[in-house]
């Protein structure tokens, strides 16, 4: 049995529409994320899960039942809000029996539930305290706490980590990734960082224009993204694109770049549409060489990250384009470096934006 | 540090405190001091010590005034109380009808108090009033509100708070504002009630609101004096004579300066001690539940 089940969600503010026709299905267990930029429609479809929205049009099932037309409290849903949303006025410990006392839950195991959860999340020590008395990444576990205690068939996860400061954020991560193994629940989280949904999803969900624009493991998404909009938004630096056209050639693509410069690339040249094409290619597979190079650039920009090095340069025809070079390099502004591109790692994407992928990659 | 430069930071000060000593700390000492004179409005007293206060004590009058006093004001703030906090719990929503709402439930507060007593005095006539004629209509004898002495604090107190009721509102308003709107959607998910919600999430969150707004409507309802004075006189019979209204009588009816400067003071420090008390009690016990 599938767990949640989304058929046609649609939803729009006003005359504004955000969501159009969403359509997903997640399996037991099943850790998602919702990868994309701000207003792509994410943290909406989120609430819409929850209850917290209601969608124009469309179904939501969870295990088997029906549950848009639920109140929130109904649904078998817990969520972890972005500001973690605790109450004030009441402990760590209150804060998490409070929907469970709402729930008619005996209190035995109420005191059972929070013991539990208060010592897989290590915050037995703070539970009197209030959340004011408490650091931010106490507050975030008290509030992953109180959604642990209701064990929910769903966990939502609004921007669980986007609140703590870049070390805490890393341990939380890997935190996390140890908490997905121990609940028997699906998890959806919502994200604009791509290192966290790459790191903590089983499958991502890559959003943007109030549409899912691709669902994949992170790795398919990664190698194989679908259009341009998912092969600029995930990896960074960001692919290259280059404005190409198909060259003469025989089974696979051979396609001339604006320097001229030609590329054999892995991708069948039957499957290509016609018209204006685009070589995509991301900065691992154009390396600054000193042998044979495919083309050669001018160098704007050179970024040592210690055990590589990031070279942004342009095109004779003054296309940019983002190579790499050993972390040792002695390349400077300015300089005319030879480059050579990994042909066999080339993405198309067509004058629609939607790609085809080398046979090899 | 020299001498001289703690003369230039003085300069700065000095606007502030000649004015502040000019027109309270002055009076407030000049106060004392008239109540422990014999005075009148034009001749010159003579000290008494605390002769005045002894009579005070002695007076029925005095003592009638302070418990009518109490007694509307404890008919006024929980009433007033409660109400602007109904108000403004169904009035906090961003709709436009909420706002002209708003508005209009606050306009009674920036009335002058003339025409506040003007307003209820034809509310309140037994014979040609609106709640008169309510009560005529419902088949009953219309009360005589404002001639009856154990009617005419009950009245005194719906006149007040229907004049007061919209600053204390505008206090809740602001207060339920700052309730962030997760903490909402948190109880949804925590399957809370409408009610479980008020009690276990709104209030809490008002607790500083509430307090504030007890605090403040106590020590202006202690002071009630424009409204007894001009619906009832403090009449019948002196039945709703409040505290201010006697002072005010003593002063400027019989000219007995220094005698209604002591009953002053007198309420000067009823009012202080039951300001501090509610500070200290209500402190302490936010601070046993907050945690701040």
């Amino acid at each position: 049995m599938a767990s949640l089940e989304l058929k046609g969600v649609r939803k729009a503010f006003g005359a504004t529409p955000v969501l159009d026709d969403i359509n997903l299905t997640l399996e037991q267990r099943e850790f998602i994320a919702f990868l994309g930029p701000s207003g792509s429609g994410k943290s909406t479809l989120l609430r819409i899960i929850a209850g917290l929205e209601t969608a124009d049009a469309g179904e939501v099932w969870l295990e088997g039942r029906r549950i848009d037309n639920l109140p929130p409290g109904e649904r078998g849903i817990a969520m972890v809000f972005q500001h973690y949303a605790l109450y004030p006025h009441m402990s760590a410990r209150d804060n998490m029996a409070f929907g469970l006392k709402n729930a008619k839950v005996p209190p035995s195991e109420i005191e059972r539930r929070i013991s539990e959860a208060a010592e897989v999340l290590e915050i037995t020590a703070l539970l009197d305290r209030k959340p004011s008395e408490m650091s931010g990444g106490q507050r975030q576990r008290v509030a992953i706490g109180r959604a642990l205690v209701k064990e929910p068939k769903l966990f939502l996860l609004d921007e669980p980590l986007s609140n703590l400061d870049a070390a805490l954020r890393l341990r939380t991560r890997v935190e996390l990734a140890q908490l997905k193994q121990k609940v028997d629940a699906a998890v959806i989280m919502v994200t604009h960082d791509q290192a966290e949904a790459m790191t903590l999803a089983d499958r991502i969900i890559v959003m943007n224009d109030r549409r899912i624009q691709q669902v994949g493991p992170p790795m398919e998404i990664y190698s194989r993204p679908q259009n341009v909009f998912v092969a600029q938004f995930v990896g960074s630096p960001a692919m290259t694109l280059l404005p190409a056209i198909l060259a003469e050639g025989g089974e696979f693509a051979r396609l001339k770049l604006g320097d001229g410069s030609v590329l054999d690339t892995r991708v069948p040249a039957a499957a290509l549409p016609a018209g204006n094409l685009r070589l995509g290619i991301r900065p691992e597979a154009v390396r600054v060489t000193n042998q044979e190079a495919t083309t050669k650039g001018k160098v704007d920009l050179v970024e040592r990250l210690g055990e590589r090095t990031l070279v942004y340069a342009r095109l004779a025809d003054g296309q940019p384009i983002t190579a790499e070079d050993d972390a040792y390099s002695g390349i400077k502004i300015g300089d005319e470096v030879p480059l050579l591109i990994d042909s066999s790692a080339a993405h198309v994407f067509g004058p629609d934006g939607n790609s085809s992928h080398g046979t090899a990659a | 540090m020299t001498s001289e430069r703690d003369w230039r930071g003085l300069l700065f000060v000095a606007p502030f405190v000649l004015l502040y000593a000019l027109i309270l700390v002055f009076p407030l000492l000049r106060g004392m001091w008239l109540s422990l004179n014999q005075v009148d409005l034009f001749g010159a007293g003579h000290f008494v010590g605390l002769g005045n206060y002894t009579s005070l004590l002695h007076d029925p009058i005095f003592g009638a005034s302070l418990v009518n006093t109490f007694e509307v004001t404890f008919m006024i703030v929980p009433a007033l109380t409660i109400f602007a906090l109904l108000l403004a719990l169904s009035l906090n929503s961003a709709g436009s009808g909420a706002a002209l709402l708003r508005g209009i439930f606050f306009a009674s507060a920036v009335l002058s108090v003339t025409i506040v007593t003007l307003v209820w005095r034809f509310m309140l006539a037994p014979d040609a009033g609106l709640l008169g004629e309510i009560w005529k209509a419902l088949g009953w004898q219309p009360l005589p509100f404002l001639s009856d002495v154990h009617l005419v604090l009950p009245a005194l107190a719906i006149t007040t708070v229907w004049w007061s009721v919209g600053f204390p509102m505008l206090l809740f308003l602001a207060g339920l504002q700052q309730i962030p709107q997760d903490m909402y959607e948190a109880a949804a998910l925590d399957q809370a009630s409408r009610w479980t919600t008020f009690w276990r999430i709104t209030l809490p969150s008002l607790r500083r609101t509430l307090i504030l707004v007890i605090m403040l409507q106590t020590a202006a309802q202690l002071q009630l004096f424009g409204q007894s004075q001009l619906l009832t006189a403090g009449g019948p019979s002196g039945a709703s004579r409040t505290a201010v209204l006697f002072l005010f009588e003593s002063a400027f009816g019989r000219w007995e300066l220094g005698y209604a400067s002591a009953a002053a003071e007198v309420l000067f420090l009823i009012i202080l001690a039951v300001t501090f008390t509610q500070y200290w009690t209500t402190g302490r016990a936010a601070a046993g539940s907050d945690g701040r």
